[in-house]
C-alpha cells in the first residue's frame, strides 16, 4: 500500500437551496486532501473550509460511515457512490482519485427521490414500499415461536439473507437509466418470499409492494443490469427474476 | 385486482414485452429460412413459397399472431419508454455508462430503427405482394395437353404459341388481357392469389400462374439507381436488429422470472441468434446486389 499524499482536486457539486429552488452544479477548488481520506471526510473538509469563507455548507447524507447504514448518496463521477464496486460512499477513498482530477458530486437523481437541499434527497418512497408489504406478521408478545424451529434448507438460507443485505440506499434507483426501484423491491420481496414465515402473506406482498413502486413513480425494468454492478451489497439481478416470478403467480390466483 | 395487475402493472408490461420479443424471434427464424430461398434455390420454389405463405390458413393466423406482435411490442415499448423516462425529470451531468451494455441502454431507439424498417419493407415487398394489381405474374403450373398448345400460353419449347412466355416463364399484362379477349366464352379466368385458366367446356385447369415476388426482390436489390442504397439501409437496419436481440432475448427470459442454472446457455444462445440470423439476412441482398 503506497503511502498517503496530499492532492488538489476540482470539485462540480450540485448545490440546490431547498426542494423548489432550481439548483446549479458550482465549482469549488480544494488543495491539500489527503488520499487516507473517505469522500465523506473530503466533504468534511470542504465544509469547513465553506465556513471560514462564511459560506453555506453542502449538505449532504451521512450517519454510520461504515458502509451498512445506506444513509449516504451521491452519485460520483457518473456513478452512484463513485469509482470503486461494493461500496457506499462512505467506504470510497481519496486515493480513488488523482492529482488535478475534476470530480462531478450530483444528488441521486429520480422523480421519486426528489432533492430536499443540495446533496439530500427524500428516500421516503423506499419507507412506503416497505410498508405496503415488506414484512411479516408476527405475534411479538414473548411466545414467539423459536426461528430454528422450522428447518429451512441453507441454499434458501443463503439466498434470502444475500437479498436481506439490501440496505435500501437507492444506488440501483440512481443508477438504472429508468430510475427503477426493481432491484430493491426485488430484494425485498426476495428475503420474504424464500422462507417459510414469510410465504404466508407472499401473494398480496408483491402485488402491493409493486403497486406502491408504480405509484411512486419509479420507472420500469429493461434489465440492463447497471443496479446489480452497482449495489453496494452486490444484490443480484436473480432477485428480480423471482420477484418476476412471485408477481405472475401472484396475478394468477 | 389480479387482472388489472396483468395488465397495467410495470411488471405486467414487461411479460408482454418479452413474451411478444420471443414469438418475433420465431418469427424471424421463419423468415429468414424463406428468405435463404432466395440465394439456395432457384426462382420456382421461392415463387411456389411466397404462395403458400399468402395463402395457407395457417400461415395466416401466424402472420396476423406476428402483426399484433408487433403492434403490441413497439407501443408496450413506447408506453414504458415515456414511463422510464418521466421517472428521471432532472438528469446527470456526468454519466459513466460503464455498467451497461449500449444496447440495452438503446432498446427503444434500435425498436424505433427497427419498426420503420418493418414500415418500409412491408411497403416495399408485403404490400406489393398482396395489394398490387400490376404485380409480374409467372407460371406455376401448365397443363401440357392438347388444349394448352392450342391456346399457346406458350414456352419456348411449344411452337406458333398464341400467348408469348418470356423463358423465365413471365406473364405480362398485356399476355393476360390477349387470353381474356380471345379465350372468351371458351375459358374462364380467375385471378385472385393465382391466375388460372380453366376450359370452360370440360373443366381442365389449362393453366395457372404466381405473382412473381422472386423478380421483384431481386429488380428491387439490383436497381441501377436504389439498388446499393437500398442494400446498405437493410445492412444496417440488421445491424440495428442485431444489437436489439442481442439484449433483447435472454432480457425476455429475465423478465419472465426466468433466472436460474440455465441462464448462462440462454445468453450464449441469445448472443449467437443475435449475430448468425441478422448476417444470415444481411447476405442476401448483398448476394444479389452483386452477382451479376
Amino acid at each position: 500500500m503506497s503511502a498517503a499524499k496530499n492532492i488538489n482536486i476540482t470539485l462540480k457539486i450540485w448545490r440546490q437551496k431547498d426542494s423548489k429552488a432550481k439548483g446549479q452544479l458550482e465549482t469549488y477548488k480544494l488543495d491539500n486532501v489527503s488520499t487516507a481520506s473517505s469522500f465523506l471526510e473530503m466533504l468534511d473538509q470542504l465544509n469547513e473550509q465553506l465556513v471560514s469563507e462564511r459560506k453555506e455548507p453542502i449538505a449532504f447524507d451521512h450517519d454510520c460511515r461504515e458502509g451498512i447504514c445506506g444513509m449516504c448518496s451521491l452519485y460520483i463521477n457518473g456513478r452512484a457512490h463513485g469509482p470503486d464496486t461494493g461500496i457506499t460512499t462512505c467506504q470510497l477513498h481519496m486515493r480513488m482519485f488523482k492529482d488535478g482530477d475534476t470530480i462531478y458530486v450530483e444528488p441521486w437523481r429520480s422523480r421519486a427521490f426528489p432533492v430536499i437541499k443540495d446533496l439530500v434527497v427524500d428516500r421516503s418512497a423506499f419507507d412506503r414500499i416497505q410498508q405496503a408489504g415488506g414484512f411479516v406478521s408476527v405475534n411479538t408478545s414473548g411466545r414467539t415461536m423459536d426461528a430454528n424451529a422450522i428447518p429451512i434448507p441453507k441454499t434458501d438460507a443463503d439466498k434470502s439473507f444475500e437479498a436481506a443485505a439490501c440496505i435500501g440506499c437507492g444506488a440501483c434507483v440512481a443508477t438504472c437509466k429508468n430510475g427503477s426501484a426493481m432491484l430493491f423491491v426485488g430484494a425485498k420481496v426476495s428475503q420474504y418470499a424464500l422462507l417459510p414465515q414469510g410465504k404466508v402473506e407472499a401473494t398480496q406482498r408483491v402485488l402491493n409492494m409493486v403497486r406502491q413502486m408504480d405509484e411512486e413513480g419509479f420507472g420500469n425494468c429493461t434489465n440492463t443490469g447497471a443496479c446489480e454492478i452497482e449495489c453496494p451489497k452486490g444484490i443480484s439481478l436473480e432477485n428480480i427474476a423471482r420477484m418476476n416470478r412471485e408477481y405472475l403467480k401472484a396475478s394468477m390466483k | 385486482m389480479a387482472k388489472s395487475a396483468l395488465l397495467k402493472s410495470s411488471i405486467a408490461k414487461k411479460y408482454w414485452m418479452a413474451l411478444t420479443g420471443l414469438f418475433l424471434c420465431l418469427f424471424l427464424a421463419g423468415h429468414l429460412a424463406g428468405n435463404l430461398q432466395l440465394i439456395f434455390s432457384d426462382a420456382k420454389h421461392f415463387n411456389d413459397y411466397a404462395l403458400f405463405m399468402t395463402t395457407n390458413p395457417a400461415v395466416k393466423i401466424l402472420s396476423y399472431l406476428t402483426y399484433v406482435s408487433i403492434l403490441f411490442h413497439a407501443i408496450d415499448g413506447i408506453m414504458l419508454t415515456i414511463q422510464n423516462k418521466a421517472a428521471r425529470p432532472v438528469g446527470y451531468a456526468k454519466t459513466d455508462g460503464s455498467s451497461s451494455s449500449l444496447a440495452s441502454r438503446n432498446m427503444a431507439v434500435l425498436g424505433t430503427i427497427i419498426l420503420v424498417f418493418i414500415v418500409t419493407h412491408m411497403v416495399n415487398f408485403w404490400a406489393k405482394m398482396h395489394f398490387d394489381k400490376n404485380m409480374p405474374l409467372v407460371v406455376k403450373e401448365m397443363n401440357n395437353g392438347m388444349m394448352a398448345q392450342k391456346l399457346a400460353v406458350g414456352t419456348k419449347d411449344s411452337p406458333n404459341p398464341m400467348f408469348n412466355v418470356d423463358e423465365k416463364g413471365s406473364i405480362s399484362d398485356k399476355i393476360l388481357n390477349d387470353i381474356k379477349t380471345q379465350s372468351q366464352g371458351q375459358y374462364d379466368l380467375y385471378k385472385k392469389d393465382v391466375v388460372t385458366i380453366v376450359n370452360k367446356k370440360d373443366g381442365e385447369v389449362i393453366f395457372i400462374g404466381q405473382k412473381d415476388l422472386h423478380k421483384i426482390t431481386v429488380a428491387f436489390f439490383k436497381d441501377a439507381k436504389t439498388g446499393l442504397l437500398a442494400t446498405i439501409l437493410y445492412v444496417l437496419a440488421m445491424g440495428a436488429l442485431a444489437f436489439h436481440l442481442w439484449h433483447g432475448f435472454q432480457s425476455a427470459f429475465q423478465s419472465l422470472g426466468i433466472n436460474n442454472k440455465f441462464t448462462p446457455a440462454i445468453k450464449g444462445f441469445g448472443k449467437l441468434f443475435a449475430i448468425v440470423v441478422p448476417i444470415l439476412f444481411a447476405i442476401i441482398p448483398i448476394i444479389i446486389h452483386f452477382k451479376k
